[in-house]
């Protein structure tokens, strides 16, 4: 298993697993199509190594993921507000996210943190990992995808070929995180609730529990009142779907949550705030707004044109010339380091 | 109960054709489903990503970067009509293998109690007629299946369970299941079905379709244990239990 070259997980982290675009086709027999929580985040990943745009990443929640480079130079990027180091023949020094990274024989790259969102998306170049179903996407409760069809472990081997020659390559304007109120579409049962009900959800906080993964959030504030029965006769749920279970507490759907439930889904979270809802860390409290349904479309395609204009700025790296490492080493005792920081932004533009 | 079309996000719409668990609307389903897989195999409905077909509804997933609501629903309008109900398929019949003993049917008992019968009448009701699949969903493959017998309903267990075994045979209120997974789960577990449900590696993973037929056949403990090593070692076609074959390939299965 370890033969040639390849990435081995040293830690997972929190949570990690091998997602891309996801498993079309099979919601009919009750497989969600799991795949990566923010694909935004996958393109730009992908992008910084040349590889397909939803070519299978590393997902991984909340920081703690170290990677080494096995039996050759591999070249990977992380895409996601993370705080990295890598360590080099025994030495620490910090990497900025957002750009490629050249890892030698024995390097360690780290997530130490992430500094905003739970959210991070590695990949690398060239790993190719074999499809179940028309994906490589993993989805732990039917044993589908990834390695072994579960979550990634300390000790597993990601074949990877050695990096091709070439300039590393850098987002120079990472995504700026949104706060504005989460946006949905009220339905498909929003008519389960009375109107005071709906004037709750779109009035109040609802802060982010603990239970919190890649198969939905739930959230906690003033309780959602039913009209009548709290059960419905189960239908088909969606990505995004915010179901309202007997105790008025609502749960929103992500990408590996259950085809189908019976509880009424008093709203959808729109495709293009999923992944902000989905990055929130427990304890944070959120708004939601309505739009219409022909609005959700519209804002889909405008998300859609921000993406290709972050890709269509990433940049090369100049190839030499800049001690890197004692630059971002300098950064990181004074505090600054970040995927933000004007130091960064330097770096990228100057190579225009 | 009319038809509605219900919003379901920016990417996907539910369109409702009654608000019961009826065969009749569970064919007006199949008739806009069919329809679709028709109009998508000629090349039709671009941005149409799949469908998903539940007992009295639709829900139509698509992408917003090629295509919109409205733009599908006059495509689908011939498809919503009343007058379409009579074109569903017909689906594939089963016949499956069922323990019903001991410590494979651990609510087989309370079951009983509670309904004011005896164990084996349970069997007898529940394995005495054929169930129509509605729906896959809540796990892979696993299948809703109706109508069980007046005489056999109850409502859920008050304490759902952590850990349903794989392969376990249940009911809740008018329907029934085999859970192809272990999963948490409240429906009383009346036996076990040793025939896998669920196959990645095959083109249809999942045995079961909607639109299929299940009867459940009493198997001994001994010739379950048979079947089930059958199983594990790979050496069980689960087509052996087809009953009967259908012209079609069971309600146009992705």
């Amino acid at each position: 298993m370890t033969a040639g070259a390849n990435l081995e997980i040293v830690s997972p982290g929190a949570y990690a697993s091998i997602q891309d675009a996801g498993r079309r086709g099979f919601r009919r027999i009750g497989v969600p199509w799991a795949g990566v929580i923010d694909p935004r985040l996958m393109r730009i990943a992908n992008a910084l190594v040349g590889n397909a745009a939803d070519a299978p990443v590393i997902e991984c929640f909340d920081g703690g993921l170290q990677l080494a480079a096995r039996g050759a130079t591999l070249r990977v990027a992380v895409a996601g507000d993370a705080r990295l180091e890598l360590e080099h023949a025994g030495e620490r020094s910090a990497v900025p996210a957002w750009r490629s990274v050249s890892l030698a024989d024995g390097d360690i790259l780290r997530i130490r943190r992430m500094d905003g969102g739970r959210i991070a998306m590695v990949a690398v170049q060239g790993m190719a990992l074999s499809q179940v179903m028309g994906s490589a996407s993993t989805y732990a409760r039917a044993a589908l995808g990834g390695v072994d069809g579960g979550a990634l472990r300390a000790g597993m081997h990601l074949p990877a070929p050695p990096a091709r020659a070439g300039a590393e390559l850098a987002l120079p304007r990472p995504p700026d995180a949104s706060q504005a109120p989460v946006r949905v579409v009220p339905g498909p049962q929003a008519d389960h609730f009375a109107q005071a009900a709906l004037d709750t959800f779109f009035g109040s906080d609802y802060r982010v529990t603990a239970e919190a993964d890649r198969m939905g959030v739930r959230l906690e504030g003033p309780a959602l009142e039913h009209l009548g029965t709290r059960e419905i006769i189960s239908d088909a749920t969606v990505p995004g779907s915010i179901q309202v279970p007997g105790n008025g507490q609502p749960i929103v759907l992500l990408a590996d949550a259950q085809t189908a439930g019976g509880y009424p889904k008093i709203a959808t979270v729109i495709c293009s705030d999923i992944p902000r809802l989905a990055a929130c860390r427990p304890g944070q409290t959120i708004r939601f707004a309505a739009v219409g349904a022909a609005d959700g479309e519209r804002i889909a395609r405008a998300t859609e044109a921000e993406t290709r204009a972050l890709i269509a700025g990433i940049v090369r790296v100049p190839a030499a010339g800049i001690d890197e490492a004692a630059l971002y080493s300098a950064n990181l005792v004074s505090g600054v380091v970040h995927a933000l920081s004007p130091d960064y932004r330097t770096l990228g533009a100057a190579n225009e | 109960m009319s038809m509605r079309i219900l919003d379901a996000g920016d990417a996907a719409f539910t369109v409702e054709f009654g608000d019961a668990i009826d065969p009749a609307l569970l064919a007006r389903v199949n008739a806009l489903d069919t329809g679709i897989a028709r109009l998508q195999a000629g090349g039709g409905l671009p941005g149409l990503i799949e469908t998903m077909p539940t007992f009295r509804s639709l829900t139509v997933f698509f992408d917003p970067l090629q295509t919109g609501r409205e733009a599908l629903l006059v495509e689908l309008a011939p498809f919503l009509a009343d007058t379409a109900a009579s074109a569903g398929d017909l689906g594939r019949h089963w016949r499956l293998p069922v323990c019903y003993e001991g410590e494979l049917a651990p609510d087989l008992g309370q079951t009983a109690a509670a309904l004011g019968i005896a164990t084996d009448d349970v069997v007898a009701l529940h394995a005495g007629r054929d169930y129509v699949v509605y729906m896959l969903g809540f796990l892979p493959g696993f299948p809703f299946m109706g109508d069980v017998p007046e005489a056999l309903r109850l409502p859920r267990r008050a304490e759902p369970r952590l850990r349903v075994p794989a392969g376990s045979v249940a009911v809740a209120n008018g329907l029934t299941a085999i859970y192809p997974w272990e999963s948490p789960g409240g429906w009383h577990l009346l036996g076990r079905c040793p025939v896998p449900l669920f196959d990645a590696a095959c083109p249809s993973p999942s045995l079961l379709a909607a639109g299929d037929s299940v009867r459940f056949e009493p198997v001994s403990m001994t010739e379950y244990r048979r079947l089930l090593d059958a199983a594990t070692a790979g050496e069980l076609d689960p087509q052996q239990w087809l009953a009967t074959a259908a012209a079609n390939d069971g309600g146009g299965a992705q």
